[in-house]
C-alpha cells in the first residue's frame, strides 16, 4: 500500500483577526498549522498503513515555511515529505494548484513507488473551496470520491475500496476502484498525536524539495500565469441599512415587548410567516 | 484555495472594467468586441446545473434558475438548464417553467444515483456543444464535487461558492463574488481568457426563479454512452437523512442564538421561542466554536447564508460575516443589551435590553396572540387549525 496526503499550511484562523481600520487581516504573529481537514487525511493515510502496510508520502505546495508542517506529518507517521516550491508557483488558484499536486504524483507514481490512493482533506480552512481534489483527480484520471466519513473496506491487492460518503441529506456507500483520490470530513478518524522520539527525528529528517523545473512545468502551467481565474478585488461587504425600529427596553421591558409584538402584528411578512403557520419543527 | 492567497499578494490586474467611452454611448446593439476584449466569441448563454437526486430537485436549481435568468438576459443569451438522471422528464418541464430556454436532459440508470465519473462525463459533451459562456452549479456537496472535475477537464477557471454574481454585458465577464478571509471580506474573481466561466453558487442566497407555467422552451435529450463496465464507481447504497437534520437555509423562521446568552444551557430561551414561532435554530460562529450549539445550525460559515421570512437575533452582536450571512431575510428582529452593536443597523425592529427578561415576555406575548388565532377561527378551516399547532408546539 502506498498513500499520497496533499497537506497544505494555513493560519491558525482562531489567532485570525481584521485590522478594524483597514479591514484586512492581520497574518502577522498568526501560527501555522497544518489544515484541520488535511491531519485526517493524513490519518486516514496512516490507519490504511496500520492495517495494510506499506508507506505514506506527504506533499504539499507552498513557501520553504510549509516544511514546518511536513516535518509535523512526518513525526505523525509518514514515511517521506515533498515540498512542491518554486517562486513562480506563487498565487496560484485551484486550477493551477490542482496541476502542480497531480503532476507530483504522476512522478513518485512513476519513480519513486506506484500510488494506490491519494487522500486529501474535504477543504482548506483558509479557502474553503473543496476544488483542489476533484481537479487532482480529474488530471489523474481516478475517480474522486469527496466528503468521505468512513472506510468500509480497502482491498489494495484486490484495488478497491469501498467509502461512506456524505451529501447535504444522504450518505452514500460507494465502490470505487484503485487508484482513486479521497477526500476527507473531520468524522472520519480521531488524529493521532506525536510521540517524542518521533517528533526529535522528524526535525532532523531529509525533506526532499521539488520546483517546477524537477516537475517538468512550464512558467505559464503554474502559479498566478497558470491560474485561469483571478482576484480583482477584495472588500469588506458592504451591511445594507434597514430604518428599524428599535426600542428601548431597559427601564421597561414588558412595555417594549407589547410595543415589539404591536409593530410585529402589523408587518405582513411576520404574520405571513408566523401567526399564520406557525409549524413547529425546532 | 489559493484564491485568498493572490488577495493578499495584491497580485491581481484590475477588475474587467469596460471601456466605457465612445462604444456604450454610439451602439444599440450590444457589441461582441470591446476594447481589450474579454468576449470570447463561439461562447454564448447560461448553463445552470439542475441537481436532484431520486427525482427530488435541489432548492439550489431553482435558485441558479432566477441567477441564470437574469445573469442570461444581462448578455442576451439563452439559459439552458443541464439536468442528469433517471426517469426526470417532468422535472425538466419544471425547469422551462423556472425560466430555462432549453433544458438538456441525460437520462440513463447508469445516472441514477450521483457519482462523479458518470456526471463528469454525462455533462461534458453537452457543454461542448452548447459552448455556454458561463456554466453555474450548486455549492452543495454534489455540485462542488462535480464542478472540480468538469472544469479541470474543460480547463477552465471554477470559482467555488459565490454570494453575488453579475455579467458585463458588454464583455460577457463574470463577476463571481465569493466571501474570502473567513468571511470577513468579499473577494470579486474573473475568469477572463477561458469559457466557460464556472461557478459554484451558495444554496440559499439566490431568490429562486418564479414559476411560470406559460412558459414554452425545448426539451433535448442526450443519450449517455457508458456501460456500468466503463465506470470505476459503484454506489452500494444510499441512506436518507433528511429527517431530523437541521436545515436553515430552507427555514422560514428562524431564532438565532449569540454569546449574549452567557452560557450554553441559555439556549433553552431561545428554544422556547424558537418553538411558540415554529422557527428553526440558528447560531452565531462564536457560541458554535465554543461548542454550545452543533455546526449544523451556525449561520454566516461558509455554505450557510439563510434567507428567511423573519429571523430573530438574540444575543447576537452582528459580527459582518454573521450580517452577510442573515441580512436578506425579510423581517430581521434583534434583541441585545448592547444599543451600539451592530445588529441594531441591520433590523426592521429590535429592543435594546436584558434578554434573560425580553425573552421569556416575547415568547408569553406572542403564544397569547397565537392562541388568540387559533381560538378566534375555531371554525375548522385549514387557516385556524395550524396555530393551534404552533401554539401549543412547546406542550
Amino acid at each position: 500500500m502506498h498513500a499520497v496526503v496533499c497537506i497544505k499550511q494555513v493560519p491558525d484562523t482562531s489567532e485570525l483577526r481584521i485590522n478594524p481600520e483597514t479591514g484586512t487581516l492581520v497574518r502577522s504573529g498568526v501560527a501555522s498549522i497544518i489544515n484541520p481537514h488535511d491531519v485526517h487525511a493524513l490519518e486516514c493515510a496512516l490507519q490504511f498503513k496500520d492495517d495494510h502496510g506499506g508507506s505514506v508520502t506527504v506533499i504539499s505546495m507552498g513557501p520553504p515555511s510549509f516544511i514546518q508542517s511536513l516535518r509535523k506529518a512526518l513525526s505523525l507517521g509518514a514515511d517521506r515529505a515533498i515540498l512542491l516550491s518554486d517562486r513562480s508557483m506563487a498565487a496560484a488558484d485551484t486550477f493551477a494548484t490542482s496541476r502542480v499536486l497531480a503532476r507530483a504524483i504522476e512522478r513518485i507514481n512513476e519513480e519513486i513507488e506506484p500510488v494506490d490512493v491519494v487522500v486529501c482533506g474535504k477543504q482548506t480552512i483558509d479557502g474553503d473551496t473543496a476544488q483542489v481534489g476533484p481537479g487532482v483527480a480529474a488530471r489523474l484520471h481516478w475517480p474522486v470520491l469527496t466528503s468521505v466519513i468512513a472506510i468500509q473496506k480497502a482491498d489494495f491487492d484486490q484495488k478497491e475500496i469501498i467509502v461512506e460518503r456524505k451529501m447535504e441529506r444522504q450518505r452514500q456507500v460507494v465502490w470505487s476502484r484503485l487508484p482513486a483520490l479521497l477526500t476527507v470530513e473531520k468524522e472520519l478518524n480521531t488524529p493521532r498525536y506525536a510521540s517524542l522520539p518521533s517528533l526529535m527525528a522528524a526535525a532532523k529528517a531529509e525533506i526532499t524539495i521539488w520546483n517546477r523545473e524537477d516537475l517538468g512545468l512550464a512558467r505559464e502551467e503554474v502559479g498566478l500565469l497558470g491560474s485561469p481565474t483571478i482576484v480583482a478585488k477584495s472588500f469588506v461587504p458592504p451591511v445594507q441599512s434597514r430604518q428599524g425600529r428599535i426600542i428601548d427596553g431597559r427601564t421597561n421591558p414588558e412595555q417594549a415587548v407589547r410595543e415589539l409584538v404591536d409593530l410585529l402584528m402589523e408587518e405582513p411578512k411576520f404574520v405571513e410567516a408566523v401567526m399564520a403557520k406557525g409549524k413547529g419543527e425546532g | 484555495m489559493a484564491n485568498e492567497e493572490q488577495a493578499t499578494q495584491g497580485g491581481a490586474s484590475q477588475p474587467g472594467a469596460p471601456a466605457q467611452t465612445e462604444e456604450q454611448t454610439a451602439k444599440k446593439e450590444r457589441p461582441r468586441k470591446v476594447k481589450g476584449a474579454e468576449w470570447i466569441e463561439g461562447y454564448h448563454g447560461v448553463g445552470v446545473f439542475l441537481e436532484q437526486h431520486n427525482g427530488r430537485i435541489a432548492p439550489v436549481a431553482w435558485e441558479l434558475c432566477g441567477v441564470g435568468r437574469r445573469l442570461a438576459d444581462k448578455i442576451q443569451g439563452k439559459l439552458y438548464g443541464i439536468i442528469c438522471g433517471h426517469n426526470i422528464d417532468d422535472l425538466a418541464q419544471e425547469a422551462i417553467y423556472r425560466g430555462c430556454d432549453e433544458v438538456y436532459v441525460i437520462d440513463s440508470p447508469q445516472l441514477a444515483s450521483y457519482r462523479n465519473w458518470a456526471y463528469t462525463e454525462a455533462i461534458l459533451p453537452v457543454i461542448d456543444k452548447i459552448k455556454v459562456t458561463i456554466f453555474l452549479l450548486g455549492a452543495t456537496s454534489t455540485g462542488r464535487d462535480l464542478a472540480g472535475t468538469v472544469a479541470t477537464r474543460l480547463s477552465t477557471g471554477l470559482t467555488a461558492d459565490c454570494t453575488q454574481l453579475d455579467v458585463d454585458p458588454e464583455t460577457g465577464l463574470l463577476d463571481a463574488i465569493r466571501p474570502a478571509f473567513l468571511e470577513k471580506q468579499l473577494a470579486v474573481i474573473l475568469c477572463k481568457k477561458h469559457r466557460p466561466q464556472m461557478a459554484t453558487v451558495r444554496p440559499g442566497v439566490m431568490e429562486p426563479a418564479a414559476r411560470d407555467t406559460s412558459r414554452q422552451g425545448r426539451i433535448i435529450k442526450e443519450t449517455f454512452a457508458l456501460g456500468d463496465d466503463d465506470i470505476p464507481m459503484k454506489v452500494l447504497a444510499v441512506h436518507d437523512e433528511g429527517v431530523g437534520s437541521v436545515d436553515l437555509t430552507q427555514a422560514d423562521v428562524i431564532v438565532a442564538g449569540g454569546r449574549g446568552l452567557g452560557e450554553p444551557r441559555n439556549f433553552d430561551l431561545v428554544r422556547e421561542l424558537a418553538d411558540t414561532m415554529g422557527a428553526v435554530i440558528g447560531a452565531s460562529r462564536p457560541v458554535v466554536d465554543a461548542g454550545w450549539i452543533g455546526h449544523e445550525h451556525q449561520v454566516g460559515q461558509t455554505g450557510i447564508t439563510v434567507r428567511p421570512k423573519v429571523y430573530v437575533a438574540v444575543g447576537i452582536s452582528g459580527a459582518i460575516q454573521h450580517l452577510v450571512g442573515m441580512q436578506n431575510s425579510d423581517v430581521i428582529i434583534a434583541i441585545n443589551r448592547d444599543p451600539a452593536a451592530p445588529i441594531f443597523a441591520a433590523a426592521d425592529f429590535g429592543i435594546v435590553g436584558d434578554l434573560f427578561t425580553i425573552l421569556p415576555l416575547l415568547t408569553q406575548a406572542l403564544r397569547e396572540k397565537l392562541g388568540d388565532r387559533a381560538g378566534g377561527s375555531s371554525s375548522g378551516n385549514d387557516q385556524g387549525q395550524q396555530p393551534v399547532t404552533g401554539g401549543v408546539a412547546l406542550g
